[in-house]
């Protein structure tokens, strides 16, 4: 994804509806910033100024809210973000070799985009499928018990 | 369900749904469409079922035959042979010791089972709240806004005996009848649905399965308690959960349910969803009620406490969503009721995600004093693969973890605090004689110094410090008086953090000190990791006899630190090597095992370095 320049209007339209949206809400950052990452995948220093401006919030308060929560994130992201699990589960199941694995195929470590831009490798807690530890996710799909080089190989292959 | 012939019961959970059960469920739609019989089943898509380890899962009723790790390409077995012959798929179904099991009721993994939280999920479809209403839904509400007051729905909770299930296990009753007490023009009622500790989904599975539920009990909360404005604060990554509940309050609003003179009642009340944003430390009352408000999520002491002060300064009571779960039950059934499970001091059920080395792991629901041995072997079917069970792990970060010694304990709030555990919010990891202790303990503490919001020091450095210990222990660099160090860090984080979380966050580290002492002290002395965990602690070796010089581990590593030749056979430059396993892998004859403890190689280099710097 390349960095998102003032112009990028539609975009921004659509941020400026959901504070509208959200303007009944009693202290409604947080809401706002989750979505404002949906819509511009990260949240670069424009977007949170953008926020600041109309929700007449200090933009030092949303830097600190933004790098406080570990959900947010001010670095453009890959086409594709790979999510390992690193919950408790999987890591009894062998997570850190499944990472070295992960980190070894991509050639980046964790929380960084490959070159290409086409993946974010990225770490997360317990997604919930433990009985098929250990998990990572590919947007909306859950690989589990991936023990090989060469299966782990074939699942990225799948991806374009 | 449905005036259809059959229903369809396709758990979609996210253990299933992970093991593939949506394509299943379009497999079905397509099938059903060919042979035209759409009209006579009905697929309803439930939440958590529970024996995740079976996944994807489906129940058919009326019969209640149970299929296990269906896959698309059976369903259309099923359908002829199930729905149109009558003849249920045995290959699909449980075997126990060679008997067919005919029906879910008979299923091993339910049967020491009781289910109040859980009555519903992998039952009725939570997208609909005509099913929510079928199963008695909405009625606990209804009897306790038109012939209860106040204090009498807060005197049944209390009868009941019912604790927090959010980890404290705080009487509920006291904070609701704390916040029912004092006087305010405005209070709040939070539904904590942050579920931060890693390696469990029992608050997910039941928002996803069964919202009405958690939303009933929330409204008998406001009203014991004088609210008429709830919050549900659901971490962002179980978007599943958080649409459910929104729809779930959009359809109690059209209902009438929800808004202005419920059931015709003087009682009024709005609910609103709020997501938390990836904090383990907002699972913290004060901390969540910080984020609520648009905060970073640092703590706040206490006193005062939320019943007191609260959001935006207001008397609040938040509870977990398992216990606003139990609600409903408790005034469907009756406080004497609920009070009749469990023992002296913790009543009722509790939901726990039982995970690691057992062969059906899952989300489970059993009465309050069950053993560690019924829970860990009946429900959870024993440890997999033949394996020794070594350990099980409750509480997450702030817990302990227990030993086979401790098998018969009752599962109770108390008990498992004297033994250093902790009731916590669920989650349940077993753990078989593979798993090193030393590791597992480190994990839990890189965890919280991850986690720790920094705002008090004994927290923020003193946990990064056991963390370094840990860490030079599992390199093989520990030293004498590793351990009285730790202990003494661990009591003294203890009694000066500010918080929950760094007042628990030592317990990983002092439960696994006094029921492995040993362990640490191969680590530390023998430079050795029995269970070949820790990757300095052990290495590879290719043995001669077995190796027959096929060079392909040779090839495969990545540092090129294996050579040799095909009558010399092959061996491994042992300071070179990076453990990363590969060439284990991919030998064609299993000639290289992995062998505990340091070798004398890479163990005379660290010694040198060691002497290197201690000159210097
Ligand atoms: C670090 C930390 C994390 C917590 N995380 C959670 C959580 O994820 N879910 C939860 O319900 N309670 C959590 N709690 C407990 C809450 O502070 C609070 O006690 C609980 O939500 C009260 O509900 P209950 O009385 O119904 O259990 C956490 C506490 C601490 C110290
Ligand atoms: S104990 Fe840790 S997490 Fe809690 S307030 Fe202090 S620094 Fe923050
Ligand atoms: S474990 Fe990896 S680095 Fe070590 S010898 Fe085998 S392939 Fe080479
Ligand atoms: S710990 Fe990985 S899915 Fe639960």
């Amino acid at each position: 994804m390349t960095p998102i320049s003032p112009q990028d209007n539609a975009l921004y339209e659509r941020l400026k509806e959901v504070i509208e949206e959200t303007k009944s809400m009693r202290n409604p950052l947080i809401e706002v910033l989750r979505q404002a990452q949906d819509i511009f995948g990260y949240l670069p220093i424009e977007v949170q100024e953008f926020i600041a401006q109309e929700m007449n919030i200090p933009a030092n308060k949303i830097y600190g809210v933004i790098t406080f929560y570990n959900f947010f994130t001010m670095k453009p992201r890959g086409k594709y973000t790979i999510n390992l699990c690193m919950g408790t589960a999987c890591y009894v199941k062998g997570a850190p070799r499944l990472a070295q694995m992960m980190e070894e195929e991509l050639g980046v470590k964790i929380g960084e985009t490959t070159p290409d831009g086409k993946f974010t490798l990225s770490a997360v807690r317990c997604v919930g499928a433990c009985s098929l530890a250990p998990v990572f996710v590919i947007g909306e799909d859950t690989y589990g018990r991936v023990d090989t080089r060469d299966k782990m190989s074939a699942i990225l292959k799948r991806y374009e | 369900m449905s005036l259809k012939r059959i229903d369809l019961l396709i758990c979609c959970g996210s253990g299933c749904i992970s093991a593939g059960s949506l394509k299943v469920k379009e497999r079905f739609q397509e099938v059903l469409a060919d042979k035209g019989i759409s009209s006579e089943v009905n697929i309803i898509e439930t939440g958590c079922m529970g024996p995740c380890d079976y996944g994807p899962v489906l129940v058919i009723y009326p019969e209640g035959v149970f299929y296990k790790s269906v896959k698309p390409e059976d369903v259309e077995e099923i359908v002829t042979e199930h729905f149109l012959k009558g003849r249920p798929v045995q290959r699909l179904m449980l075997r126990e010791e060679e008997r067919l099991v005919s029906s879910q009721k008979e299923v091993p993994f339910y049967r020491k089972q009781v289910k109040v939280a859980l009555a519903n999920c992998g039952f009725i479809n939570p997208e609909s709240m005509e099913e929510y209403i079928a199963t008695g839904g909405y009625e606990a509400l209804g009897t306790v806004l038109t012939t209860m007051n106040p204090q009498q729905v807060i005197d049944v909770v209390k009868a009941s005996g019912l604790r927090g299930r959010g980890g404290g296990g705080f009487p509920t009753h006291i904070k609701w009848q704390l916040v029912h007490d004092v006087e305010s023009d405005e209070k709040y009622i939070i539904c904590n649905g942050d579920e931060g500790d890693p390696g469990a989904f029992m608050d997910r599975s039941v928002l996803e399965g069964d919202p009405h539920r958690v939303i009933e009990g929330m409204m008998i909360g406001a009203y014991a308690i004088g609210a008429t404005k709830g919050f549900f604060y659901i971490r962002a990554e179980y978007p599943l959960a958080i649409k459910r509940i929104r729809n779930a309050i959009k359809q109690a609003k059209e209902a009438g349910l929800m808004g202005e003179n419920i059931f015709g009642s003087n009682f009024s009340f709005e609910a609103e969803v709020r997501t938390g944003a990836g904090a383990f430390v907002c699972g913290e009352e004060t901390a969540l009620i910080q984020s609520i408000q648009g905060e970073r999520g640092n703590p706040t002491p206490k006193p005062p406490y939320p019943a007191v002060k609260g959001l935006w300064n207001k008397p609040t009571v938040v509870n977990n969503v398992e216990t606003f779960a139990n609600i409903p039950t408790i005034f469907l059934r009756g406080a004497e009721w609920f009070a009749s499970m469990g023992t002296e001091t913790s009543k009722g059920t509790k939901v726990f995600a039982l995970t690691g080395d057992v062969n059906n792991t899952g989300l489970v629901e059993v009465p309050m004093g069950i053993t560690l041995r019924e829970l860990i072997f009946d429900v959870g079917g024993g440890m997999a693969n033949g394996h020794e069970f070594k350990a099980v792990q409750l509480g997450g970060p702030s817990g302990g973890c227990l030993t086979r010694e401790h098998l018969d304990v009752p599962v109770d709030y108390e008990t498992l605090k004297e033994r250093g555990a902790m009731m916590g919010s669920g989650g349940v990891i077993v753990m078989n004689d593979q798993k090193c202790m030393v590791n597992v303990a480190k994990f839990f503490i890189g965890f919280c110094v991850d986690e720790s919001c920094g705002k008090c020091s004994p927290c923020r450095i003193g946990l990064k410090h056991m963390y370094n210990i840990l860490d030079r222990i599992t390199r093989g660099e520990g030293k004498e008086g590793d351990l009285e160090e730790l202990q003494h860090l661990g009591e003294t984080i203890s009694r000066l953090s500010l918080c929950g979380l760094g007042q628990t966050a030592p317990n990983p580290v002092l439960s696994t000190i006094r029921y492995f002492r040993e362990e640490y002290e191969s680590h530390i002395r023998d430079h050795s990791c029995q269970t070949k965990v820790c990757t300095d602690l052990f290495h590879f070796m290719i043995d001669k006899n077995r190796c027959i010089g096929c060079s392909l581990c040779a090839r495969k590593c990545p540092v090129s630190c294996i050579s040799g030749s095909r009558d010399e056979k092959y061996t491994i430059s042992q300071t070179e090597c990076i453990k990363c396993g590969n060439c284990q892998d991919v030998c064609p004859v299993k000639a290289i095992d992995r062998i505990p403890g340091m070798h004398p190689d890479v163990l005379k280099q660290l010694q040198e370095k060691q002497n290197i710097s201690i000159e210097e």
